[in-house]
């Protein structure tokens, strides 16, 4: 997904300045990494070049001009296009957590202690965002965090699966 | 919080086998008023054998479960059953309701089985299956229940005698996990109203999180590297 994406889809809830659109995105993903506010207008300036979005409102305050942008219907259609064609599955390439594990096994160090205190890293997170989840009536909000919950659901399987594993390797 | 009570419940070296199967092969653990614990471990590995001699259901073979300062075992069989009713609480995967009676009757059961008056019974079980989101199904006889009703009735029906100890053996196992959120949610959030601990038997990491502490089994035993 590009950036430019990313803010079409911020103001598919409704015309924002730039700044706005920057702070609901940040707040909306805190997962990802924020934006930077050189980068959203430099992308609104080419979505407005491409007639995907237009300026909805100029305001003169005391501050600098502030100029809010909305969605233009092109720029709606490039959003339900993008959404017609689903994303590849993967692939979920080998991260740090197996080759930590794979390590561990090949240097004959305790990979099950590593797997123990990864696991109390992932269960720890996994607390932090329920908290989060539990704190907010928003459905799109609990829809993201589930998001993130279900991956760090799916290493915690894969944790414990690797920790079966080794048991099962010992018994033979 | 394990440091500054003390335990309210302390398992020692509990032992039990069914035929040549050795389910736990000496489980010590300790559990402190109002704490919130997770069993976790493979299948097989004993976590339900474990929540059951703790519940005071099976009896094990060796080791010995004390509770509030007295040995189950040194119990006579009415008084671990009045225990039992009174202050220990039991959810199971899939409820157990009575299929004959219906969510209120259910709940009631533990107080009437305990000589409570009739109609108070029913007031303040009334008044628990509405706390738990399920009183449209006061009526209602198992079978027309959804899982989460019927898991809800079932959390109603362990919380309704007031226990301090709830033990729940994959509670939210049967169910998906939008309803096994709100009947964990609502598992908790009146076990911390009442001050109840609870321990929970989860393969659910969701419900592993929750919980302030874990342990984990494997092969029968509390592996000690893996109590957090």
């Amino acid at each position: 997904m590009s950036l430019g994406h990313v803010l079409l889809g911020v103001l598919a809830d409704g015309p924002a300045h730039g700044y706005d659109l920057k702070r609901a995105h940040d707040e909306r993903f805190p997962a990802v990494k924020t934006l930077a506010y050189g980068q959203v207008y430099a992308t609104l300036a080419r979505l407005e070049r491409d007639g995907l979005v237009e300026v909805a409102e100029t305001t003169q305050g005391a501050g600098p001009e502030r100029t809010a942008y909305a969605l233009t219907a092109e720029g709606r259609a490039a959003l339900l296009g993008w959404l017609e064609k689903p994303e590849p599955a993967g692939p979920y390439p080998a991260d740090d957590l197996v080759r930590k594990t794979v390590v561990a096994l090949r240097l004959g160090a305790d990979a099950d202690a590593y797997l123990r205190r990864q696991r109390e890293v992932h269960l720890a997170r996994m607390r932090e965002l329920l908290a989060l989840q539990r704190a907010t009536d928003a459905v799109d909000a609990r829809i993201v965090v589930d998001h993130t919950i279900s991956h760090l659901d799916a290493d915690l399987r894969w944790l414990e699966t690797a920790a079966n594993r080794l048991a099962e390797g010992r018994g033979r | 919080m394990t440091e500054v009570h003390d335990p309210l419940m302390t398992a020692v070296g509990l032992r039990k086998a069914f035929g040549r199967t050795e389910a736990l092969r000496g489980v010590s653990m300790t559990l402190a008023p109002g704490e919130v614990l997770a069993v976790t471990g493979p299948s097989g590995s004993g976590k339900s054998t474990l929540l059951l001699c703790l519940a005071g259901v099976l009896r094990p073979e060796a080791g010995h479960v004390q509770y509030a300062g007295q040995r189950l075992d040194e119990l006579s069989e009415s008084r671990r059953t009045r225990l039992r009713r009174r202050e220990l609480g039991l959810v199971l995967q899939f409820g157990q309701l009575v299929p004959e009676l219906t969510g209120v009757q259910n709940v009631m059961m533990p107080l009437l089985l305990d000589r409570h008056d009739r109609a108070a019974a029913r007031t303040s079980s009334l008044g628990w299956l509405e706390r738990l989101g399920a009183g449209q199904v006061a009526d209602v006889v198992p079978g027309e229940m959804s899982g989460g009703e019927a898991q809800r009735v079932a959390v109603a029906r362990a919380l309704v005698a007031g226990p301090r100890v709830v033990f729940a053996d994959e509670p939210t196992g049967a169910l998906d996990t939008l309803s096994g959120e709100r009947v964990l949610e609502a598992l908790l959030s009146s076990a911390r109203d009442t001050g109840a601990a609870v321990v929970l038997v989860t393969h659910d990491n969701r419900v592993a999180a929750t919980a302030d502490r874990e342990i984990v089994l494997r092969d029968g035993r509390a592996d000690p590297r893996l109590v957090t």
